[in-house]
C-alpha cells in the first residue's frame, strides 16, 4: 500500500492527444484516451478520503472514490459496474464534463498538487468496457406497467430514460430529429465526442428496453396533453433550448452568417464536411476568413471546426477578456494548440457585405472591462472611436440559445418565466402541471450537458415517486 | 420507414407522391409542411403537405425535380419508402371568412396554394383561383381546383394554354371587377413579389407561403431567416405564411442562393453516378 505521501508525488498523468498540426487535418478525437497504466497510475493518486467531497461536485453522485480504488486494483470492468450504479453514460461525460469546475475542483489532492484525473479515469473505464466486453446493462427492477413519455433525447431525456427504465417503467422516448442524442449529436463534434461512443451508450439504452421513436415533434404530432390523455402516466420535457440568439446588428442575414446551431448541425448531424458524399453542403471554409462570436464551449467547437475545414485565419471574436471566458479550459487550450487566433475585447458592430450580399467584414469596436455586471463579471464597456474593419468571408453567431416555442405554444397550462424557460421545482423537477416534470436547458437556459443530466435523474427519481404515490392512490 | 402508396408524374419533372404517414394524415392542417430525407447520406427538405387522405392515412406532396434530392425523389416509385418524414410543421394557414377569395398558384406553387383553397372554400368564402405555367404542360391540379373552387382561371406565359401571360396579369382583371378581399400568393419569389406589388396600393390582404433553405424545420438553427417588416423571423416556425406587402423578397432570394454552386456539384455527382447505375444494369 502506497502512504498518502508518496500517492501525492506521482504526477497527474497527461492525456495521450493528437498533434495539433496533424488533427487541424481530420475530424477524428483529439484526446486518445489513458492506457490501462497510465489509468492505474493515475488512479493511485487517489487518497481515498474518509468523507470524499468530489462525490458533492458531481450533478450525478458517482461514487469517484470507489471506481478509482478498482482502477488501481487493475478491475476496470468492475470500476466500469460501479461508475454506471450512476451515471449510464460515463463514455459520453468522462469526455464532455466540465469536470475542472466540479469532481476535480472539490479533489484533496488539488489543493497541494494537481487533482486526480477524474473526468479522464471515467472516459477510461467506459471504453475498456465497451472495447472489451461491450456495454453491459444492469438489471430491471418488476415491470411497474406505469408508462412515461420523454420529451427529448438529449443528455437530460437519456438520462432520465436510463433511470425510469430501471425501476421498472415503461420508457418512450421522441426525438425531433432523425437521429438520437440531441446536442450530443448535432451539437458536439467529432473530435471532441466521436457520434460512434453516443451510439454505443443509447443503444444500451435501448437494450434495456427503452422506446426511441425519431421524427417526432411532440406539440405538432401529439401535445403534452395528449400524452397524458393516452396513456402515460408522466411526461418529462427534455427539449433543450435550441432557439438561436442573433447579434440583432446590420448585416446579419448576409449570405455566409450561420447561427452556431446551424453551422454545427450542418458540419455535425447531416456531415457535410463529407460534402459532396453526405449531400448537406457548408460554407467552404478553404482558404477563407472565419470569425466566431462568443466565448463558450460552442463557439470553441465551431471556430475549431472552420479550421478543419481549411479556413485561412480562424478567429475567436469575444467581448471580454481571456478571463471572462466561459468555455473550458481544455477547449481553449486546444484551439490555440490548432491556431486559432484569439481577438479579445471586441464588439461586433455591423456586418458588411459584397454587393451581391455576401459577407465581406465586420466593424468591430475595441472594449475595455468596467465594473463587475450581474453575472459577477467585469462588464466591457465600448472605448468609443476605436471602431475598425476585420475581412471575413464567413461568421458564426455563438452567444448562446433562447427557448424554443413549440412547447409553450401547445402546452398551454405549463408556466413559463419571461424568457419562455419551464418553471420547476429544483428539487423535483415539477412543472406547474401534475405528472409533468421538465429538465435541462428548456428549464435552465444553455448550461452544461452533465447539469442536464443531473436535471434528468432528479427527475427520475420524483417521477418514480410521483408513479409510486399514484399507484397508492389506486389501492 | 413511411412508404410510397402511389407515384406519378402529373407534368414534366413534376411527381404526385402519396405516402403512407396516417399520424401526419390525421394531425396536418393547410399551410403546414414536412421534412423528408431520402436516405442515410441525403440532405433535409421542406415539401408542403398538398393534401391528406385519413382513410388511406397518406399525405400527398408534389414535389418538382430542380436539384438533386429533388431528382432522386422523383425517381421513386410506389412500393419504395422514404427514410425520415418529419411533420406537420409550422404553422397553418390563418383561414377566415374574407369574402371574395384568390389562391393564385404559380408552377408547382398550386400544389402548395390547393390545400389552403380548400380550406377558404370551407370557411365560406367565394373561392377564386388562378393557376400559372410556363406552357399547357405545367398547369397542375387544375381538375382539383375547379372541384372546390367557384372560379378558376389558368394563365400560361406562352398562351398554349388559357389565357396568355401571367398570373398578375389575371388578378388584376379580376380586381377592376370584383371587390377582392384576400390573396394567398405561392410559386416562385418573383411571381409572389409581383402579387404583392399588385395588390399594394389597393389594400388587399396578401399572404406568401416563403420557401427558404431549412435544415431541422424546429426553429433550432435558424437557417431559414428571413426578414419580415424589418425584422428577422424563423419560417419554419413563424411561418411558413407571412404578409406579402411586408417580406423582404431580395434578402429570401439571396439567401435562397447561398449553397447554388454546392447544389450544381452535388447534381452533377448524383447524374453521373446515376448513369453509371443504368449503365451496369
Amino acid at each position: 500500500m502506497l502512504t498518502n505521501k508518496e500517492r501525492m508525488k506521482i504526477a497527474r498523468q497527461g492525456m495521450p492527444q493528437q498533434e495539433g498540426s496533424t488533427r487541424v487535418n481530420n475530424f477524428s478525437e483529439v484526446n486518445l484516451g489513458f492506457s490501462e497504466e497510465l489509468a492505474k497510475m493515475e488512479a493511485l493518486r487517489c487518497l481515498q478520503c474518509p468523507k470524499p467531497i468530489c462525490i458533492e461536485g458531481c450533478p450525478v453522485g458517482i461514487k469517484i472514490g470507489d471506481f478509482i480504488s478498482l482502477v488501481a486494483e487493475g478491475d476496470f470492468l468492475g470500476a466500469a459496474a460501479k461508475v454506471k450504479e450512476d451515471n449510464l453514460l460515463p463514455a459520453i461525460c468522462g469526455r464532455v464534463c466540465p469536470q475542472e469546475e466540479q469532481c476535480e475542483v472539490k479533489c484533496v489532492v488539488g489543493k497541494k498538487s494537481e487533482p486526480v484525473a477524474i473526468g479522464r479515469l471515467e472516459r477510461f473505464v467506459a471504453d475498456y468496457e465497451r472495447e472489451h466486453v461491450g456495454i453491459r446493462t444492469p438489471e430491471i427492477k418488476t415491470k411497474t406497467n406505469k408508462r412515461v413519455a420523454i420529451v427529448g433525447s438529449g443528455p437530460a431525456g437519456l438520462s432520465c430514460a436510463g433511470d425510469l427504465i430501471q425501476q421498472g417503467h415503461d420508457v418512450t422516448v421522441f426525438e425531433a430529429l432523425h437521429e438520437l442524442g440531441g446536442v450530443l449529436i448535432y451539437g458536439i463534434p467529432e473530435f471532441r465526442l466521436p457520434k460512434e461512443i453516443v451510439k454505443a451508450e443509447i443503444e444500451s439504452l435501448k437494450k434495456l428496453g427503452v422506446d426511441f421513436q425519431k421524427n417526432v415533434v411532440i406539440g405538432f404530432i401529439d401535445t403534452v396533453d395528449e400524452l397524458l390523455k393516452n396513456g402515460y402516466d408522466a411526461v418529462f420535457i427534455a427539449v433543450g433550448a435550441g432557439l438561436p440568439y442573433f447579434l440583432n446588428i446590420p448585416g446579419e442575414n448576409l449570405n455566409g452568417v450561420y447561427s452556431s446551431n446551424e453551422f454545427l448541425t450542418r458540419v455535425n448531424l447531416m456531415k457535410a464536411y463529407q460534402f459532396p458524399d453526405y449531400d448537406t453542403p457548408v460554407f467552404h471554409c478553404k482558404n477563407s476568413k472565419v470569425a466566431v462570436f462568443g466565448g463558450g464551449n460552442t463557439a470553441m467547437d465551431a471556430v475549431r471546426i472552420s479550421k478543419r475545414l481549411g479556413a485561412e485565419h480562424s478567429y475567436i471574436i469575444y467581448r471580454r477578456s481571456d478571463v471572462e471566458m466561459p468555455a473550458r479550459k481544455e477547449e481553449i487550450h486546444h484551439a490555440k494548440e490548432e491556431g486559432i487566433e484569439f481577438i479579445y475585447l471586441a464588439n461586433p458592430l455591423e456586418f458588411l457585405g459584397t454587393k451581391d450580399g455576401w459577407l465581406k467584414a465586420v466593424k468591430l469596436q475595441k472594449m475595455e472591462l468596467g465594473e463587475p455586471d450581474s453575472s459577477g463579471r467585469r462588464r466591457p464597456v465600448p472605448i468609443s472611436g476605436s471602431e475598425y474593419q476585420l475581412e471575413l468571408d464567413m461568421a458564426v453567431i455563438a452567444i448562446g440559445n433562447g427557448s424554443n416555442p413549440i412547447i409553450q405554444k401547445t402546452t398551454p397550462e405549463l408556466q413559463f418565466n419571461k424568457w419562455g424557460n419551464i418553471v420547476v421545482d429544483n428539487a423535483t423537477m415539477k412543472t406547474s402541471k401534475e405528472g409533468v416534470f421538465a429538465g435541462g436547458d428548456i428549464v435552465t437556459g444553455g448550461a452544461t450537458v452533465i447539469l442536464a443530466m443531473g436535471a434528468g435523474r432528479k427527475a427520475a427519481a420524483a417521477i418514480n415517486q410521483f408513479l409510486k404515490n399514484k399507484n397508492l392512490e389506486l389501492h | 420507414m413511411p412508404q410510397i402508396l402511389s407515384a406519378k408524374f402529373i407534368a414534366p419533372n413534376i411527381k404526385r407522391f402519396d405516402i403512407l404517414s396516417p399520424k401526419i394524415a390525421q394531425r396536418r392542417k393547410p399551410g403546414q409542411f414536412v421534412i423528408i430525407r431520402i436516405d442515410e447520406s441525403g440532405e433535409r427538405i421542406p415539401l408542403t403537405i398538398a393534401d391528406s387522405n385519413n382513410e388511406n392515412g397518406t399525405i400527398t406532396i408534389i414535389v418538382q425535380a430542380v436539384g438533386r434530392t429533388t431528382m432522386e425523389l422523383n425517381m421513386l416509385e410506389a412500393g419504395d419508402t422514404i427514410l425520415d418524414v418529419v411533420g406537420p410543421l409550422g404553422k397553418p394557414s390563418e383561414i377566415e371568412k374574407f369574402g371574395n377569395a384568390v389562391s393564385i398558384g404559380g408552377g408547382v406553387g398550386t400544389a402548395i396554394a390547393y390545400p389552403t383553397a380548400v380550406a377558404l372554400k370551407q370557411a365560406g368564402n367565394h373561392t377564386i383561383s388562378i393557376i400559372g405555367g410556363r406552357s399547357k404542360e405545367f398547369v397542375i391540379l387544375e381538375d382539383e381546383m375547379r372541384n372546390v373552387c367557384d372560379e378558376v382561371y389558368v394563365t400560361t406565359d406562352d398562351g398554349s394554354y388559357g389565357k396568355k401571360g401571367f398570373v398578375t396579369d389575371q388578378l388584376k382583371e379580376l380586381i377592376l371587377h370584383k371587390k377582392i378581399d384576400f390573396v394567398l400568393a405561392i410559386g416562385p419569389i418573383p411571381m409572389m413579389k409581383a402579387v404583392a406589388e399588385v395588390t399594394r396600393d389597393k389594400n388587399i390582404k396578401t399572404v406568401v407561403s416563403l420557401n427558404p433553405i431549412m435544415v431541422d424545420g424546429t426553429g433550432m438553427c435558424g437557417g431559414c431567416r428571413a426578414t419580415v417588416d424589418n425584422k428577422t423571423v424563423f419560417v419554419c416556425v413563424d411561418g411558413p405564411e407571412f404578409d406579402a406587402h411586408k417580406v423582404d423578397f431580395e434578402t429570401l432570394d439571396r439567401r435562397n442562393r447561398t449553397y447554388l454552386m454546392d447544389e450544381k456539384i452535388s447534381l452533377e455527382k448524383f447524374q453521373c453516378e446515376s448513369e453509371k447505375h443504368f449503365q451496369r444494369k
